[in-house]
């Protein structure tokens, strides 16, 4: 069973403007790896330079931001939901 | 003359977004002398749109100008609101004609009594409780408005703790246009009735600020014609709260203050004040002077104070644990900023307990008059914490900001009328009650 990212508008021109794509299980990292493989180039939007998720973006694993589990290796179960959102906003 | 101002201050090496200032060709648009925006983080540029995120980074985009000469006369003659200011705001000329609750110019009141309390010889209180619905935030929802309808908005939105969605209720009823304000479901009553009573959608969610946020940011990636205030047109809604610092150096006689305490929940407000003091000097309306710039959190939710203590320049998640709903977000957007700003002015972030911030509102409240909400109590709080670790100079020219009203969180100091007992309607149970009782102790009873 696959996992299904939610992409925001900002980065949906990588995806041909579909809002939701699918991705196979694992952890977070391994995740945006493979979204990098049928998407080339999206990874490094993502990421830094380091391998590190920006700052200025937000992961969330089902309702959990990943920041407050384990990171980039927070584990994607077969069936989640994943969601991709920009930090800017609120407050 | 002629002047540069660089708004980006984290990565030392993005190229800088600059901020033109008496730049004797520019010429209004419908959003006024803005010109594009720029990324915070790496510094890519793109014309004003409902756009709030860099597609280079997720950094957060940032308002740039071609400023006009600014003089300190041409201001003073303008309207007693915010829009004094509208040349240094992303709205159109006319903005202050138009169907809006006229933000702003509040009060700075010299607290001498506090002052003296604390042992300080130059107090001063920003009192947001001036404005139409008794926070700061109707200043950004009143810019956020004004480049919402530029933009061909239709719907005025945001998640909110509360504050925000009392603004955005009352702005969009004002302007005749619908709203909808997504809110955390254990909100203060009194807020939650300060947003239904103008008719707009109320939707109350289950789980914090931060998950209605998270809401709010998929919604508005959805609703193309929804102008989420603090989402997608959030780079014209922040600029709102120079306007905060605008008027304290004007209402200083165009000084800036040498201290200044500010509360901090997403961030936003400190930066912009920050930025409004940059401007001033960049544009000559104010002089150069130096300033140390203190955020102040509740310590139940203190992810920035939190970050400074570590000499993190990212900012740590937490869920928050506090009675300062307003200040109550885990995630805060602006938080990298905030500890750039408080470092490169000398400055700190500090956190107090929500038994200091209660007893800082009484304290306010008893020796001023000024009844603050939560908010208003931890930033008194911090400030009385940082006068006794020896960070803030009792001597210097201080300003706090109270951003809103103790009247939409009575519950935070209901011990204030603990022991109140009804008399008979007599003389004789008056004098009873009132002998024994000292002045001072007479009149919180009362």
């Amino acid at each position: 069973m696959s996992v299904s990212v939610r992409i925001p508008t900002i980065l949906r021109s990588y995806t041909g403007g579909t809002a939701v794509v699918t991705g196979a299980p694992g952890t977070v990292r391994e995740l945006i790896a493979g979204l990098d493989a049928d998407y080339p180039g999206i990874a490094r939007r993502l990421l830094d330079d380091t391998g590190q998720l920006r700052r200025f973006v937000n992961v969330y694993v089902g309702e959990e931001d990943i920041r407050l589990a384990d990171g980039l290796d927070t584990p994607v179960p077969a069936g989640g939901q994943v969601s991709v959102i920009p930090a800017v906003a609120g407050g | 003359m002629s002047s540069t101002l660089t708004n980006q201050a984290s990565s030392p090496t993005a190229p800088a977004a600059r901020t033109a200032a008496g730049s004797p060709d520019a010429t209004p648009s419908r959003f006024g002398f803005a010109t594009h925006l720029a990324c915070r983080e790496c510094g890519h540029t793109r014309a004003l749109g409902s756009t709030h995120a860099c597609d280079q980074c997720f950094g957060p985009l940032e308002v740039a100008y071609d400023l006009p000469p600014l003089t300190r006369a041409r201001i003073e003659r303008g309207p007693l609101s915010m829009w004094r200011y509208a040349s240094l705001l992303p709205v159109p000329p006319d903005v202050a004609s138009r169907p809006n609750l006229d933000p702003g110019w509040t009060r700075l009141i010299r607290a001498d009594q506090l002052a003296q309390v604390l042992g300080m010889r130059e107090l001063w209180i920003k009192d947001e409780r001036g404005n139409p619905t008794h926070s700061f935030k109707d200043r950004v929802v009143g810019v956020a408005l004004a480049a919402a309808l530029e933009l061909g908005f239709k719907v005025l939105a945001c998640p909110s703790t509360g504050n925000l969605a009392n603004a955005v209720a009352a702005a969009a009823a004002r302007a005749g246009i619908r709203s909808v304000v997504l809110i955390p479901a254990d909100l203060e009553p009194q807020k939650v009735i300060g947003s239904a009573v103008y008719g707009g959608s109320l939707v109350a969610v289950k789980g914090s600020y931060d998950d209605v946020n998270r809401l709010a940011s998929e919604l508005a990636d959805e609703r193309e014609d929804w102008a989420f205030v603090n989402v997608n047109v959030r780079p014209y809604y922040a600029e709102g709260s120079k306007t905060i610092g605008f008027e304290i150096a004007e209402q200083l006689g165009w000084r800036l203050p040498e201290q200044i305490v500010v509360p901090v929940a997403s961030g936003a407000q400190l930066v912009k004040i920050d930025k409004a003091f940059r401007e001033l000097i960049a544009t000559g309306l104010a002089d150069q002077a130096p300033y140390r710039v203190y955020g102040a959190q509740a310590t139940g939710c203190s992810p920035v104070a939190a970050a400074f203590r570590a000499g993190h320049d990212v900012v740590q998640p937490v869920r928050p644990a506090t009675i300062a709903k307003s200040l109550a977000i885990g995630n805060p957007a602006d938080g990298p900023y905030v500890l750039d700003v408080v470092r490169r002015t000398g400055g700190s972030v500090a956190d107090v307990d929500d038994g200091e911030l209660v007893a800082a509102i009484k304290l306010l409240a008893s020796t001023e008059g000024v009844f603050a909400e939560t908010a208003g109590g931890v930033t008194l709080a911090v400030l009385q914490k940082l006068l006794k670790e020896g960070q803030i100079d009792p001597d210097a020219r201080t300003v706090i900001v109270n951003s809103g009203d103790g009247l939409k969180t009575p519950d935070a100091v209901t011990t204030a009328i603990e022991g109140i007992s009804a008399i008979p309607p007599t003389l004789a149970a008056f004098a009873e009650r009132v002998q024994g009782l000292a002045v001072g102790a007479a009149g919180k009873a009362g």
